[in-house]
Parts: structure tokens; C-alpha cells; sequence
């Protein structure tokens, strides 16, 4: 079946089985491997992406039951203007080591900070507790997410 | 909060700022690697395509052990996407049914006569797309005739006991062998004469490394040149190729072998497994790449564990605390092969540093090996080649003597520690501790933890039933494998080479034998480069992965990189500074003995405006000047480095948990680690390292376990099954750092990778022991889930490598 999909803002369109995963979309159809896979079950989040602005773990959705919706990746975080302040937060606090979790976790903290511009420590780790990151001990994601709060990108008017 | 030390982090100057704003050294500085890794630009296994790949799917085993009566693929290989279905019997007429282990046996690649584990690879499957791979699985018919399990270690010596590896002729026993260090009689002595002994059996449960990213691999044997390339996620590249040319007759110089970037490691990615093999002999069949990613079950069920190590630990002492001796005897459970990924010349690895930090005169420790219906492994998961095992039995047995005489646990290590002035220092089992200054490391721990003032808190609140535990682990780590006359692998010597080009306008390549899993290689080898020529960090692009464009080496794991290939690159950049120092003189017109080296510059002694920069120098070692005779042009040089010994960080680290006793629940409030690892190159990316091995310890202590049922089901075959710390499991770490450099290495520098997994468990263990103390519990093993401290708690904590099998009286819910 024919799915469309705006990822990243832009109109996309695949061939697909109808059990296809929405995480083998992004990644195998649409060639976005930023999006990673890790578990199979829905525990790791290595997989999350906005689905409609909000996170979701693409290895549990259908590509079907994201037709004619709007997904963002990690490809998208960066704009005109530069990094994201969540990327730029993950830079200077050392939050990521292999990289592997990596897109989830700053997709994820990107929607927190949408809905929660300036979260306590607690908020931060129980946004991002259905999340693995085995380098970290999520100490500098904590901080790099704290980092990301103090420094939001200035709205262009 | 994160305490530094006053003293520069690194242990010394801080070094110039580059114009890019990097320390032209040792320092902070941000990864270069991220730029990549923040914009979902990382280039894993998975995401490598090649034209006309096929995917390959495994076919694993429902049980633990069986014999295979017969495998239909015909309705498989019916299906319109497969290309080929392998199996044990094809494979056995190519004589690759079988591989050689890193120890001395051999493992199946594809079941032949029986599976022996649940998951053991059966048959492999090619088709056009991964979906259709895996649908093909489902058509592949095997009868098996099950058989009874070997699934408790302890009865595996037991004459019924069912036999693992019936295929090696005459033998008739689970039995893999008996090991020994120490001096027995000694130790035997020392007991007999000491005021005080006491013993604990302790079960090290069976964990899992479980990188975020499966093992996987993308090969294609090219047919008309018979060149291989195997993009694999492998810790070892250089060791993998070597063993892919003496297990499967492709000449080494056809075959290449590339890491790409890694989904973490922890050890997990160092063995050759079934799969990287099947990838291989897939793409030999079809004549086209073939991709394999291993799912998350095959993952957790059949890769390299960790650990199985049930310890039976004695400590002698005087009635004032003064150790005397400890030994142990030990029942290590090595799965169905023993496939131990450890190159010591020692069954048990480094195990017998089990001494610790702590200075007496006897030691003594048994270990014998054992077959069971597990899958393989044992050597993983930042161990250290099994100095996690022996530091929790150190440990351990220290708080237990501290309880069993009344002595403040810290007061009782402050007493044994290795005093500052006994460097070197040869332990009662041979390993000579190059460097250490135990006291001021566990002062400092103590110092940020405020212990007096914790402990007067956990008084209070005992005294009206709330109850926290405070645990203290002192640890010494052996990183750098290895010296030569201890280790090798498949007869390798442990040797890691390094070659170094600066281009004629003065950037630099250095190239790497060892490969990052998320340790920040990129960035830690161009501070290196750095620190020892001048040259910015961010001029120097480091070239590491990849076997065709590398030097020979061993590989990142055991914390090696840095005590090895670090070693490697100062020497190498200490040659090209050599050479640079020749060109100089001859531009400058004087002799290379008037030059002296100042950061980034050879420069006339006494008059220094006369003097020629690193960069210059790269273009005059290119240019038309005359060198003297003999001297060659450019400016590179080459390395092996053969460390003389191992490297020997050591931490200090106290763990505070609060328990419920209403429900079992325990939650790490506070953890303090004190780190010494010699100069920190990077101190964000050393921090960093250390953190994560905190957060596997709190993981492994309260939470991981792949333990079994009695029919063999791994009972940690998901993520849904095996519980990993989330953010909400770990506190935020307090750590501290003291700076003993290392005498023999060039830039005095220590591992750290594996420090915090190994020194963190027991902190942990002895914590929650300590919460526990009020009840009577001596002693309970990991992870101490609810359940567990529930059932520690009425005094009959569980097996904690079973399934729970409670016959006891019911107390759930009714006291």
C-alpha cells in the first residue's frame, strides 16, 4: 500500500506491506537511519520520533497508521538558525556516548520542553524513564536537558 | 552535583587554548564525534546498505536442550523472497559447523547434533527483505527429542548429572577444570593462627552487557576477486579479521574488516558469534551482501554474558581488625562451550587479584569450571576480564568481617588499605600494583559523603524503624591488557600499533588499532596528539575501525585503549617531534642538540625567536630542503606498543539506599564515587565513562539477572524480562577524583572504562546488606529486587540465578 507522510516538514510518500513498521519506514523506505531500532518490545525508545508533535516509539506504530500524518526526526531538529538548544544541551553536557539512544532521548526532551519550558529534575527523569541509555547513567542527559531549559532558541517574529 | 578536585582535573598545567577553543592538550573539550551523532548522521551497522543486499534471519532454538532429529527447510526455501537456507548439516560439509573459542574449545556456528541452550542458532535464512527472512523461520520444520537440562551449576559435577557436550569423545562429565593461585598452605596456616574467621557463599548472578544496539553484520565476499568485506560491530577489528582467516581459510590480506560506529559494546561485541559467520557464508552462497541484525532476544538469550560465578569466600583476622588471609573457592558456570572473550593465559582471567586494596600476606583461590545448558560467555560487560568477581568478593567479605567484630566498615578498610609507600607492590598472587594512594582516596570519598554525619542519621532513624544502608566499596582495577608473558589471544601477542602523518600544512592523521564504542577515541587520541606535538586538536583527524586503513591491534575492551593505544600514540607523536627536531636544525642551520622543544615549537636554546612551529616544520619536511644523510623526508612515524604491565586505577566509593520495608523496594539516594586514574586526557569524557559504570552497577545490584528455569528458559530474554536502570532508578553521582599517575606510562595515565562497573556492585550490595542489618541478614545475593529484600528480609532470601521457586511457608501477604 501507498502511504504519504510530511516528515520534517516535507511531503513523503512509500511503497509499503501493510505490517511494515513505521521505524523500517523512516529508516529502510524514507532513508532516515537517525531513527534507531533497539528492542522490539517498546522499552528502549531508541525508535521515538514525533508522531503529530508527540513522542512515540516508531518500532510499536504501523507505517500505516501513520498515513497522512506528520512525523519529525532527529534529521530535523536542526534548522536555519543552528542547532537545536536539546542538541546543543547534549553537546556541552557530554550527554551522549555511542549516540545510539541519542535521537530518542533529545526528541523526547524536545516535546518536555515544548510543554514544560522550564522542568524540575524530576519531570526531566520521569519524561525520559521509558528510555535506555546504557553510557550516560543519564546524569549529563539530565544536565544537558537543564542546559537546553536555560537556553531556549529565540523565536524569529 | 558534581565536586571537582581543586587540582586541575588533568593533574597538571592547563594547557593553551587552540583558536578553534580546545585545549591543546589535556582538558575539556567537546566530542568530535558529536556532531555527527546530535544530527542522526552516525553510521551504524544497520544502516549500511550495499547494492543487492539480502538480509539473513536465525532460526533459534525453543529449547535448552535437544537432540535434532531432523530439519525440513523445503517449505522455506519455497518461499518466493529466499534465497538460501543454511543449515548445520551444510555447513558441517564445508567442516564450519563448529568454531574455535577464544578459550581453548569450540562452539557450534549452526547446530549439528543438538542445541544445547534456548536460542542456540539453527538454521540461517536469505531473503530479499528482512520481513520476509523472518517469515521463512516460521516455515522451517525441526523435530527435536528433548532432553533433560543442565541448568543449576551446582549439580552440574553430579554424577546423574545430564551430559552438555556428549559430541567430544570419552567424555563423560560437565567438567571444563580446576584452576588454582595463591599459596594454599600459607593461607591454610594463616587461618589456623588467626582470632577470627568468617565465610559467605555469594552467587555473582549471570547479567548481560546489553548494548543499545544488537550485534550485527554486513558481508560481501566479492566473487570475482575473492576480496571480503564484513562491516561488523566488533570491538576487536584487526583480532576478528585475523580469525576469520584461521577459522575459514580466506587469506587475511582478502579480507577487511570495518567498524562502523557502535551501538555500545561493554564487552558484548569482542566473540565471534554464529552470526557474524553465517553473514559470511550466506554471502559465499548467494554471491551477493548479506546483512544480519540480531534482534534483542538472540541478543540478551545467546551473546556473551556475564559473570555466573558462585563464590565461597573465607577472611582471616586478628581480634583488631588486621586482615590475615582470605580464600576462595569458586563454581564458574560457562554455558554450553566455554567461549570465555578473555586472552589471559588464566581460566579465571584476572580473578586472582582478588586480594584487592588491602595489604596481607596469604591468599589462596580454586576455581573450577563448568558446562551447562546456557548460552556462552562469561567475559563481558566492563568486567575486566572477571575483577568484578573479585572485588565483590573482596568486598563483600570485608563488610561481613566488619559486622562479624563491630568495626565501622570504613574504619576496618582504612585499617588494610595498601599504604602509598608500598608502590609497587606485588600481591600475595603476583600482580605488581604499579602506583596508589588508597588512604586519601577513601578520606576524600568519605569527605564528600559526610559518613560520620550519615551514619548518625542512620542511627536515628533505625531507632524508630526506618531504615537506610550506607556501603562502601574500595576497589583496584588491572586495565591494559596486556604484558606478554600473562596474555595473548589465539596466540596474538597483546600489542597495539599506531601510525601518525602530518600533512605538509600541518594537520595530522593518526591511525588507530583500537575502535570506539562511545568512548570518545575521535577526541581523547587528537588531545594526545595535541598534548605532545602542539598541533590543535581539531587539526588532527583520528582514523580508527577500519582494517585496511589501520595498524594492527587487539581492540577496545578491559579499559585497554587508553593504557595501550594511548601509550602508542605519545609514542608515535614523540617520534614525529624527533624528526621534526631534525628538520628544524637543518632549516634553522644549528645542530638538533641547540634545539629545545617548547608546545608546538623547536626553538634555539637561548634564543628562542629563533625556533620553527610544528606546522612550518610539516612543510619543510616536504619541501626541497636538504635533510642530512639518512634522514628522509615527511613528517610521520609508526609505533608498536608492548605494555610492560598492567595499569592499576583504584576508587573509592560509598552508596546510600533508603529501604521500604513495607515493600522490599530499595532506591539509591546518594552515590559518591571517588575515581583515580592517573592525568585525566579528557576529564568530561573520563567523568562520563565512570558515571555510566555507575548506574550498570545500581542496575546489576538491584535489578539485572538472566536467570533460568528448570527447563531451561532464560528467564531475561527481553527487555520486557531483563530490567535495565532508567532515569528514574539512578541519583544523580557525586564524584571526586585523586591523581596517582602511572610510573610506566608514557603519559602516566590509567583506564577508567570498566572502574565504575567494577568497583560500583558491592558499594551497592554492601549498602543494602547494611539497611538489612536490623533484620539479621548477613548476606543475600543480586539483584535485590522487592522480592528479593522481601524475602532476605524473613530470612530465606532466594536463588537469585532460578526461577523463583518459593516452597517456604507463605508469608506474602499475611504477616
Amino acid at each position: 500500500m501507498e502511504i504519504h507522510l510530511t516528515v520534517n516538514g516535507e511531503a513523503m510518500s512509500a511503497e509499503v506491506e501493510p505490517r511494515t513498521l513505521l521505524v523500517h519506514v523512516i529508516r529502510d523506505h524514507l532513508g532516515l537511519t537517525g531513527t534507531h531500532w533497539g528492542c522490539d518490545t517498546s522499552n528502549c525508545g531508541a525508535c521515538v520520533v514525533h508522531l503529530d508533535g508527540i513522542p512515540a516509539k516508531s518500532c510499536t506504530v504501523l507505517g500505516a497508521m501513520a498515513d497522512g500524518h506528520s512525523i519529525s526526526t532527529v534529521e530535523g531538529m536542526e534548522n536555519a538558525d543552528g542547532l537545536d538548544p536539546v542538541q546543543e544541551g547534549f553537546m556541552r553536557c557530554h550527554g551522549l556516548q555511542c549516540g545510539f539512544c541519542t535521537p530518542g532521548m533529545m526528541l523526547t526532551s524536545r516535546w518536555l520542553l515544548d510543554n514544560n519550558p522550564d522542568p524540575t529534575e524530576h519531570e526531566i527523569r520521569e519524561a525520559l524513564s521509558g528510555q535506555l541509555c546504557r553510557c550516560t547513567g543519564y546524569d549529563n542527559i539530565i544536565k544537558s536537558v537543564q542546559w537546553a531549559a536555560a537556553h531556549p532558541r529565540e523565536t524569529v517574529s | 552535583m558534581t565536586i571537582l578536585d581543586d587540582a586541575p582535573a588533568t593533574g597538571e598545567a592547563a594547557a593553551p587554548i587552540s583558536a578553534g577553543g580546545n585545549p591543546i592538550g589535556f582538558g575539556n573539550m567537546l566530542r568530535k564525534e558529536d556532531v555527527r551523532f546530535l544530527r542522526g548522521r552516525g553510521n551504524y551497522l544497520d544502516d549500511i546498505t550495499m547494492p543487492g543486499m539480502l538480509h539473513g534471519a536465525i532460526l533459534a532454538s525453543p529449547y535448552a536442550h535437544a537432540r535434532i532429529v531432523s530439519i525440513d527447510t523445503s517449505a522455506a526455501l519455497a518461499h518466493p523472497k529466499v534465497k538460501a537456507v543454511i543449515t548445520g548439516a551444510m555447513l558441517d560439509g564445508l567442516k564450519l559447523a563448529w568454531m574455535p573459542t577464544l578459550s581453548a574449545d569450540v562452539q557450534a556456528v549452526l547446530a549439528t547434533d543438538k542445541v544445547r541452550y534456548q536460542g542456540q542458532e539453527v538454521a540461517f535464512v536469505i531473503a530479499e527483505d528482512r520481513y520476509s527472512a523472518r517469515d521463512a523461520l516460521e516455515l522451517i520444520d525441526v523435530e527435536y527429542e528433548v532432553l533433560e537440562p543442565m541448568i543449576d551449576a551446582r549439580r552440574a559435577l553430579d554424577a546423574d548429572a545430564p551430559l552438555v557436550r556428549d559430541e567430544i569423545e570419552g567424555r563423560t562429565d560437565n567438567h571444563i577444570f580446576d584452576w588454582e593461585a595463591g599459596d594454599q598452605a600459607k593461607s591454610d596456616a594463616a587461618f589456623e593462627a588467626a582470632d577470627v574467621s568468617v565465610s559467605l557463599d555469594m552467587l555473582y548472578p549471570r547479567s548481560h552487557p546489553a548494548p543499545m544496539e544488537t550485534c550485527g553484520s554486513l558481508a560481501y565476499m566479492d566473487p570475482v576477486t575473492g576480496q571480503l568485506t564484513a562491516y561488523i560491530t566488533s570491538q576487536a577489528p584487526h583480532a576478528h579479521r585475523t580469525i576469520y582467516a584461521l577459522v575459514a581459510g580466506i587469506p587475511e590480506h582478502k579480507i577487511r574488516v570495518i567498524s562502523p560506529d557502535i551501538g555500545g559494546g561493554f564487552g558484548n561485541k569482542v566473540p565471534i558469534y554464529p552470526g557474524y559467520v553465517l553473514a559470511v557464508v550466506g554471502s559465499i552462497v548467494t554471491k551477493k551482501p548479506v546483512k544480519w541484525v540480531e534482534d534483542r532476544s538472540s541478543n540478551l538469550m545467546t551473546t556473551g554474558f556475564a559473570r555466573d560465578y558462585h563464590m565461597h569466600g573465607e577472611i582471616a583476622a586478628t581480634a583488631d581488625g588486621t586482615i590475615q588471609a582470605v580464600r576462595v573457592n569458586v563454581l564458574a558456570d560457562h554455558g554450553a562451550f566455554n567461549a570465555t572473550a578473555q586472552p589471559t593465559k588464566f581460566p579465571a582471567g584476572l580473578f586472582h587479584i582478588f586480594t584487592g586494596s588491602y595489604d596481607f600476606p596469604a591468599a589462596h583461590c580454586k576455581v573450577t569450571g563448568v558446562y551447562t545448558n546456557k548460552a556462552p560467555g562469561g567475559v563481558a560487560y566492563a568486567c575486566s576480564f572477571r575483577i568484578t568477581e573479585a572485588v565483590y568478593l573482596i568486598e563483600r567479605l570485608v563488610d561481613r568481617l566488619s559486622d562479624e567484630l563491630g568495626i565501622d566498615p570504613a574504619e576496618l578498610r582504612m585499617k588494610n588499605l595498601l599504604q602509598p609507600e608500598q608502590f609497587p607492590y606485588t600481591t600475595p598472587t603476583g600482580w605488581e600494583y604499579d602506583s596508589g594512594n588508597y588512604p586519601a582516596a577513601l578520606t576524600k570519598a568519605m569527605k564528600i559523603a559526610g559518613y560520620a554525619e550519615l551514619r548518625k542519621e542512620q542511627a536515628e532513624k533505625r531507632a524508630r524503624g526506618v531504615y537506610m544502608g550506607i556501603g562502601i566499596s574500595f576497589f583496584t582495577e588491572g586495565v591494559g591488557a596486556g604484558p606478554k608473558k600473562h596474555m595473548d589471544i589465539l596466540g596474538l601477542g597483546m600489542a597495539d600499533g599506531c601510525e601518525m602523518r602530518v600533512h605538509p600544512t600541518g594537520k595530522a592523521q593518526i591511525r588507530l588499532s583500537v575502535q570506539t564504542q562511545g568512548q570518545g577515541h575521535e577526541t581523547t587520541f587528537a588531545q594526545i596528539v595535541a598534548h605532545e606535538l602542539g598541533i590543535p586538536p581539531e587539526d588532527v583527524e583520528v582514523i580508527h575501525g577500519d582494517t585496511d586503513n589501520t595498524p594492527f591491534g587487539l581492540g577496545t575492551y578491559a579499559s585497554r585503549s587508553t593504557p595501550v593505544s594511548g601509550a602508542a600514540a605519545a609514542v608515535v607523536a614523540r617520534r614525529v617531534r624527533d624528526k621534526a627536531r631534525i628538520v628544524a636544525a637543518a632549516a634553522l642551520e644549528c645542530s638538533a642538540d641547540d634545539l629545545e622543544w617548547e608546545l608546538g615549537r623547536w626553538q634555539v636554546k637561548g634564543d628562542p625567536e629563533q625556533g620553527k612551529t610544528i606546522q612550518e616544520i610539516a612543510m619543510l619536511a616536504h619541501s626541497s630542503l636538504e635533510l642530512p644523510e639518512g634522514v628522509e623526508g615527511h613528517l610521520d612515524a609508526s609505533a608498536v606498543y608492548n605494555p610492560p604491565n598492567l595499569t592499576y586505577p583504584f576508587g573509592a566509593y560509598i552508596c546510600v539506599v533508603d529501604l521500604d520495608a513495607g515493600t522490599g523496594q530499595v532506591k539509591v539516594r546518594r552515590f559518591i564515587a571517588v575515581d583515580d586514574c592517573g592525568p585525566r586526557i579528557n576529564p568530561m569524557i573520563v567523568e562520563g565513562q565512570v558515571h555510566g559504570g555507575l548506574a550498570d552497577g545500581i542496575g546489576m545490584a538491584l535489578m539485572q539477572s538472566i536467570a533460568f528455569d528448570s527447563d531451561g528458559n532464560c528467564l531475561g530474554g527481553s527487555f520486557m524480562d531483563y530490567l535495565l536502570p532508567t532515569s528514574m532508578e539512578v541519583p544523580t553521582f557525586e564524584t571526586g577524583m585523586t591523581v596517582t599517575p602511572s610510573p610506566h606510562h608514557p603519559l602516566g595515565t590509567k583506564g577508567v572504562g570498566e572502574s565504575a562497573t567494577v568497583g560500583s556492585p558491592p558499594a551497592v550490595v554492601n549498602a543494602v546488606i547494611d539497611a538489612l542489618k536490623p533484620f539479621g541478614v548477613k548476606h543475600a545475593d543480586m539483584p535485590f529486587t522487592p522480592a528479593q529484600v522481601w524475602l532476605a528480609m524473613q530470612g530465606r532470601p532466594a536463588r537469585t540465578d532460578l526461577a523463583f521457586e518459593d516452597s517456604g511457608p507463605s508469608t506474602l501477604g499475611n504477616k
